[in-house]
């Protein structure tokens, strides 16, 4: 549906130099599909999602919907904002101060194109306000509403017109905690619902996660790797996309041999031999780093059945309970690993503990020569 | 809406586009791009040509009937052979540094009273401190000639009285008179730029100094002062300027005996016979480049204040230092400077205004009360039509630089358009232009180019929107920075066109900046006098030249009433301007 195809966007910054926010970006979003770009700040997902949008005239490349180009560099074509008809949503929610509930909603309707009677304006503005619980606000200030009533009315006015696209910049960045993660059952309970095509940015791993038929993480304006929430998290193609999605140990090592009957890697590190997946087919002798979730290091005071595969001795080195979970500092060999347990597991600090992974939880991936 | 972007998009797509990365905009015969070119061109022809022009005259004889215009150095070398001049450049470098200095000096230790202390009824004070603002340079003048005058001043007269003195203890005609005179009416603008100063100034600053073991003065040396330093310079600066500029008092207080500045020598090059336009405009030339140096000085403080981080402009609530016992001495402080900037005035243009003739408060006048003066001034022929004129021209002018700067802000704050900080610079250009400076290089240029605006309302109406557009500016400035640039793109993808959002966005959300603005405007364009006076011919009198006229043929006591009902209109407009600031600026918060 949405179609983007090796998109680069410029913008110049107050010292005049050009600054590459976007670089080769290609996504392809089909119909009713929600899409995130997720990354860390200045990484460039903003500005793609502004080149979508048409706030940003991308350098080169081509951005289509539905298979007609609303801009694309080598055929001229420029579609401006206004008429492109795509909703968006604002980081800062951008609701108009001077205007009410109804009139923040009604706007789209009454700027666009297509011309509505005031009966159907109203009928269509109470129709969405109701699908995002504000219908009984609709004579409120906006500027007297609470920022998860803002958030909804901006959803609303993004909304109204019945866009082909829905945009969304961090909409929930400047919520609560708490409200955050209601918005999230939310949003996705609307998107799901509507079934309209949604591309939205956050640098937070844990919305993209929650929220996405399909992920791309973007890095230094380059896209680093699209798939799908259990992907990205289970399989990271690269150690940035393994960092920045959750949290993890990364240990270098070398390729000793390949085990077929489950499709192991056997790798030697600094911890010893390593059971492991492989994201990609290496080599024996491939330098690989390995990257292994706190959560998949898994603790235990009594020795694992097998110790000959991924247990080792370990030593407890520092713990913080979190409540619903503890996080133990672990060391093998000199060399610390994080792990997340469950907090029934309350070895003291300075004693030891057996420490096991499992090697389809382990994923190798090459090292970048650095 | 997807049925025709191919054509939509070539059509958006010009070579000035294709330059640039920015947020797209259609230029072509667009409604966005016709009002940009027109804002362009109009702030270019105000700001640019008169400026020419007078350059151009400075170098020129002057072009009579019989004789065409020569190109000649004989203006600059009359003017800077003489040591005339010299003494010229003295006087008002004397006159300028003693107004700014007194004003900063008084208005500073106002402000600090007032915001750093816990001195009584400072809320009244700082409320009763805008009311200098209405009373025109004109008045406040004549009103203190009538206090200071060796002859006929009520306080030298009282004071004589008081001690037997047989000689006048002080002369209002001197340099020091003006000073005084001048720095007293300039000190409520020291005041409140200090205020703003002092409130913008983060208090922990201060209390972590005083936190490291330094004590007071320590403080105050090495904290306090550092930090406010840039917005020192820059008020003392801002004062010098409109001190060097200032017509009324060096004209009314200075001429009489003879002590000239630049001002005022320009106001008598032309009115000499023959009138000496070559003269004149190389004296405006030099005031302007001493202007021009000062406003480039006090730009490049505030861009410079971002360094300062202190000055955010965000609200702090300051420590207020105990004063004791001492706090009713502040009140009596207080108290002395209203009387000496508004009551003694105000009272003494309100006496004069009641009597036949001038004469000095005593029993005997008490009993010769009249309202003559008033009836004077409601059948004098040109009142009513100089007050009209005067509110047309004040309504039109504030009206329209609101219109047009809101568009240059837009331009200059939420574009990305290449050269738009040289709109920005053309649109404040006229800042370093005294009005009479402004009067005299409009006076030139529409005599030599003749389409019919010479000697009518249009030429004033120019001066006024030229002056005063820098004012819009600012006020604009303000509030469209405070607008944030999502509020705009939401609507954009709402679907609505530029016009749209300009009109239905930008607009109401400016509207609380753009009243205060307009109000601003309406006030100063009211009072406006120094570039008027050069441009005015019989029929398009405002009101302010009216007053000139009557101080001109020494008519004191209709004079002093037309000028009380004028700061009655001038205070009914602030009233009305803070009521507005009030209602819409709670609602917009």
């Amino acid at each position: 549906m949405l179609k983007i195809q090796s998109l680069c966007t410029e913008y110049t910054n107050e010292l005049g130099q050009p600054v590459k926010a976007a670089q080769d970006v290609t996504i392809e979003v089909p119909e009713g599909h929600f899409f995130t770009l997720l990354g860390p700040s200045g990484c460039g997902k903003t500005t793609t999602l502004r080149s979508i949008a048409g706030l940003e005239r991308p350098k080169s490349g081509e951005i289509s919907v539905n298979g007609v180009p609303v801009f694309s560099a080598a055929r001229g074509v420029f579609v401006p904002p206004n008429q492109r008809g795509f909703g968006m949503v604002f980081q800062s929610y951008a609701i108009w101060p001077h205007m009410d509930v109804f009139t923040n909603t009604a706007f789209p309707l009454q700027v666009g194109k297509k011309s509505y009677s005031r009966a159907e304006i109203d009928a269509k503005v109470m129709k969405v306000l109701k699908a995002v619980q504000l219908d009984h606000l609709r004579d409120r200030e906006a500027t007297k509403l609470s920022g998860g009533q803002q958030q909804r009315l901006a959803l609303a006015r993004a909304l109204v017109m019945e866009p082909k696209l829905l945009l969304l910049d961090e909409p929930l960045s400047n919520l609560d905690a708490k409200l955050r993660e209601l918005m999230r059952f939310e949003l996705k309970r609307l998107q799901r619902e509507l079934k309209i095509t949604t591309v939205y940015v956050t640098h937070d791993q844990s919305e993209a996660l929650a929220l996405s038929h399909q992920v791309a993480v973007m890095n230094q304006g380059r896209i680093q790797q699209i798939g799908s929430p259990r992907d990205i998290y289970e399989r990271p193609q690269n150690q940035f996309v393994a960092d920045f999605v959750g949290s993890t140990n990364f240990v270098e090592g070398i390729v000793r041999s390949r085990e077929h009957e489950d499709d192991c890697y056997v790798i030697e590190t600094e911890i010893g031999a390593l059971r492991s997946k492989s994201v990609e087919p290496v080599q024996v002798g491939d330098k690989v780093v390995l990257s292994i979730r706190p959560e998949d290091v898994q603790l235990s005071d009594e020795q694992p059945a097998d110790v000959r595969i991924n247990a080792w001795h370990a030593m407890v080195d520092q713990k913080v309970f979190l409540g619903e979970a503890m996080d133990f500092r672990i060391t093998i060999n000199k060399r610390t690993l994080l792990s997340r347990t469950h907090p029934s597991v309350r070895t003291p600090i300075g004693h030891p503990v057996w420490a096991y992974v499992n090697p389809s939880k382990s994923v190798a991936m090459p090292a970048v020569p650095a | 809406m997807m049925n025709a972007p191919a054509e939509a998009g070539t059509r958006a797509l010009d070579p000035a586009e294709a330059t640039s990365a920015s947020p797209p905009r259609t230029f072509s015969i667009s409604l966005k791009g016709v009002v940009i070119g027109l804002c362009v061109a109009f702030t270019l022809y105000i700001a640019v040509i008169p400026l020419g022009f007078l350059l151009w005259q400075s170098f020129f004889t002057p072009q009579t009937a019989s004789k065409a215009a020569v190109f000649t150095l004989e203006n600059y070398i009359t003017a800077y052979t003489s040591s005339e001049t010299a003494r010229l450049f003295w006087n008002s470098v004397r006159y300028a540094v003693g107004v700014s200095l007194f004003s900063f000096v008084l208005g500073t230790g106002l402000a600090w009273i007032n915001e750093r202390t816990n001195t009584p009824a400072k809320g009244l004070f700082y409320g009763l401190s805008l009311i200098p603002l209405v009373i025109p340079s004109i008045l406040f003048t004549v009103a203190w000639i009538l206090l200071g005058s060796p002859k006929i001043g009520i306080l030298n007269l009282a004071l004589m009285d008081a001690f037997g003195l047989q000689n006048a203890p002080f002369d209002i005609y001197s340099l020091w008179g003006m000073i005084w005179v001048d720095g007293l009416h300039y000190s409520p603008m020291a005041f409140l730029l200090m205020t703003a100063a002092f409130r913008s100034m983060d208090p922990s600053l201060e209390e972590s100094a005083t936190m490291s073991g330094a004590n007071v003065l320590q403080v105050i040396w090495h904290v306090t002062l550092k930090l406010a330093w840039p917005a020192i310079f820059a008020t003392i600066l801002i004062l010098f300027v409109r001190a060097i500029e200032s017509f009324e008092v060096p004209a009314l207080l200075g001429l009489p005996v003879g002590i000239q500045v630049f001002t005022s020598s320009i106001y008598q090059a032309i009115h000499r016979y023959p009138s000496q336009v070559g003269l004149a405009s190389s004296y405006a030339v030099t005031l302007l480049l001493i202007t021009s140096v000062g406003i480039f000085f006090i730009s490049r403080l505030s861009s410079s204040g971002s360094k300062y981080s202190t000055m955010t402009g965000k609200g702090f609530r300051p420590r207020q230092m105990d004063l004791g016992p001492w706090r009713w001495v502040a009140v009596a402080i207080f108290f002395v400077y209203f009387s000496l900037i508004v009551l003694l005035p105000f009272l003494v243009l309100l006496w004069s205004s009641f009597q036949k003739f001038y004469s000095v408060p005593s029993m005997e006048a008490l009993k010769n009360l009249t309202l003559d003066p008033y009836r004077f001034v409601f059948t004098y022929p040109n009142l009513m039509r100089s007050v009209w004129n005067s509110l047309v021209l004040s309504f039109g002018s504030a009206t329209l630089i609101m219109l047009i700067t809101s568009v240059i802000c837009w331009i200059v704050v939420k574009t990305k358009l290449p050269g738009r900080w040289l709109l920005d610079n053309l649109a404040s250009l006229p800042m370093v232009f005294p009005g009479l400076v402004l009067g005299l290089a409009l006076m030139i240029f529409y005599l030599n180019v003749d389409i019919g605006v010479y000697g009518t309302m249009w030429i004033m109406f120019i001066a006024y929107v030229t002056r005063f557009m820098p004012y819009g500016l600012r006020f604009n400035t303000t509030s469209m920075m405070q607008i944030h640039k999502e509020l705009e793109e939401s609507a954009a993808m709402s679907g609505a066109s530029w016009g749209t959002t300009f009109y239905r966005i930008i607009l109401p959300l400016l509207k609380p900046g753009l009243l205060a603005g307009w109000i601003y405007i309406m006030i100063v364009s009211i009072r406006e006098l120094s570039s008027s006076i050069l441009l005015y011919s019989p029929g398009t009198e405002v009101v302010s030249i009216v007053i000139w006229e009557l101080w001109e043929n020494g008519q004191y006591v209709e004079l002093s009433a037309l000028g009380v009902l004028f700061i009655g209109l001038l205070f009914g407009l602030v009233m009305l301007a803070q009521y507005i600031g009030k209602k819409f600026g709670i609602k917009e918060h």
